[in-house]
């Protein structure tokens, strides 16, 4: 049974888009993506046309769990606008937000990255599938994974257990293979059994409010939440 | 998408042939800007925005959406124009230079010491958006022909740095679709030519082979702005491209209406059924 919201209108970042066309673009941007990893345009296009299905499932997920209805109810945003990195700097150590500001820091990157959803025409579907990119970095945050090849291929198997997107499944194996080999051997015998009893035993992420644990302190949350993190060598973000 | 394709071109037609009977300039009313309706003033900013954006990709794309026909195209507009040493050339909405490339490729071969004894410059490359401008101009010197060009920014509405009786002939293509006011156009075109000089127009125009036209709507309305956005990441320029095409007269319209700016002997030829048009007018 899909559950019907509104239909987005043609405001500037969504396109409407007829059978045809998503077959072309489905085929064009999945090539893209594989031959021309930089342009991340195509692979959030990818990421949305192969998504059918799967996200009105994570939609009735996040329905039937309090906080995740709580998060489509205010469909909270996270950009550097709205989030005040500077006050978070301020928080005492290992708090989340404190980490997570260190962990924008470490590893240079910023809030501001995430391309709009384009090709998702119903409304709220159209805001899960951004809020599971704007919470890409919290996962990474909360997990202690860096943003190295290998850090990204475990968080995308963790999103792809949670979420069922083919997308994270895609990226999480073929990701996999173009790791060198001494990654490949942590990854095999270290990060792949851990993420994988992590992904299926805790909380589904995409129902978590991160936006108000900010003052919480880290190790907590990640216990409330029935996640572990690897020992600090090679995944921690902090050297 | 095809039904409403077919509704917006009973619309355009009336409201095209109404216009053109008026002859009006539309100074205080409103200009398409594809199927959009935009103020007079605006039009001329939006088509910039939309070259600013393609300029990069505009080769790139020409060839992918064409699958490489525009060079037969443009081939073909310069054997129609048939170009004698010393033919003074102005390459209006010129951009990124494929038509002068290929007038002086013409001239080279045709007599290579009367060209290099040609008085300078040959051809003026006229374009409103500076940012072709530049990737033409960087074409030039990889193609040799540094030395034979001059590019300036200008309005193909009112050429202000160019007098009057100046050229030879004129060109616009794939230009003039884009033009806020067509009959300002081929007025000043008149203006700057000598009198014997002859207007030559390459443009997207009418098919009217109903087989050819089926897959032909569908291939621009549905596969263009795609394509667009996969190589140039770009969809909502390819979109305007695609109507602008369908909001230009007709063969038909356009003669009359470059007749009626002055020039005789005016006479069109179709291509690729209809696709594309070359408008020829002399004046006397």
């Amino acid at each position: 049974m899909r559950i019907l919201t509104a239909l987005r209108k043609d405001t500037s970042s969504f396109i409407k888009t007829n059978l045809a066309q998503r077959t072309v673009l489905t085929v064009g941007s999945g090539l893209l993506s594989i031959f021309d990893p930089h342009r991340d345009d195509m692979i959030s296009a990818f990421g949305e046309l192969t998504s059918f299905g799967v996200l009105s499932d994570l939609q009735r997920k996040m329905l039937n769990d309090p906080e995740g209805a709580l998060i489509l109810k205010e469909k909270p945003v996270i950009n550097s606008k709205v989030l005040d990195l500077n006050k978070l700097a301020t928080f005492p150590e290992k708090t989340f937000g404190k980490e997570y500001v260190e962990f924008l820091r470490i590893n240079n990157i910023t809030p501001d990255t995430r391309k709009p959803v384009r090709f998702i025409e119903d409304e709220e579907q159209a805001y899960v599938m951004q809020r599971y990119r704007e919470i890409h970095d919290f996962t990474h945050c909360i997990l202690g994974l860096k943003t190295n090849m290998l850090g990204e291929v475990t968080v995308k198997i963790f999103e792809a257990i949670q979420l069922d997107l083919p997308m994270c499944w895609l990226a999480g194996i073929f990701g996999m293979l173009r790791l060198g080999p001494k990654h490949t051997q942590v990854y095999l015998d270290q990060n792949l059994p851990w993420i994988i009893q992590n992904a299926k035993h805790s909380k589904p992420l995409i129902n978590v409010y991160f936006e108000k644990y900010f003052e919480k302190n880290i190790d907590e949350l990640r216990a409330e939440l029935n996640l572990t993190i690897l020992s600090p060598k090679i995944n921690e973000f902090k050297d | 998408m095809l039904k409403i394709c077919k509704i917006n071109l009973r619309t355009f037609t009336n409201r095209h042939i109404s216009r053109l009977i008026h002859n009006e300039t539309n100074k205080n009313q409103e200009a398409d800007f594809g199927f959009r309706k935009v103020k007079y003033e605006e039009k001329q900013t939006k088509v910039n925005e939309v070259f600013d954006s393609v300029a990069e990709k505009y080769d790139l794309m020409n060839d992918a959406m064409s699958f490489g026909l525009h060079r037969l195209w443009k081939n073909q507009f310069i054997q129609e124009i048939d170009p004698n040493p010393g033919m003074r050339l102005i390459d209006v909405a010129g951009g990124t230079g494929d038509i002068t490339f290929r007038y002086l490729s013409y001239l080279k071969n045709l007599d290579s010491t009367k060209f290099e004894e040609s008085q300078l410059p040959l051809v003026t490359v006229c374009d409103i958006n500076d940012n072709m401008l530049s990737v033409g101009k960087n074409r030039s010197v990889k193609m040799k022909f540094k030395e034979q060009i001059v590019w300036k920014v200008g309005n193909a509405e009112k050429l202000v740095e160019e007098n009057d009786n100046t050229y030879d002939v004129y060109t616009i293509a794939f230009g003039i679709r884009n033009c806020t006011n067509i009959e300002n156009v081929v007025k000043e075109a008149y203006r700057v030519l000598k009198p014997g000089g002859r207007f030559m127009c390459l443009e997207f125009s009418k098919t009217n082979n109903p087989v050819f036209k089926r897959i032909y709507d569908f291939y621009s309305f549905q596969m263009i702005p795609v394509m667009g956005y996969m190589i140039a990441n770009d969809w909502n320029s390819y979109q305007y491209l695609v109507e602008s095409i369908r909001m230009f007269p007709s063969q038909d319209e356009f003669a009359s209406l470059i007749s009626d700016c002055g020039f005789r002997l005016v006479s069109y030829k179709n291509l690729s059924n209809g696709a594309v048009a070359i408008h020829s007018g002399f004046k006397f």
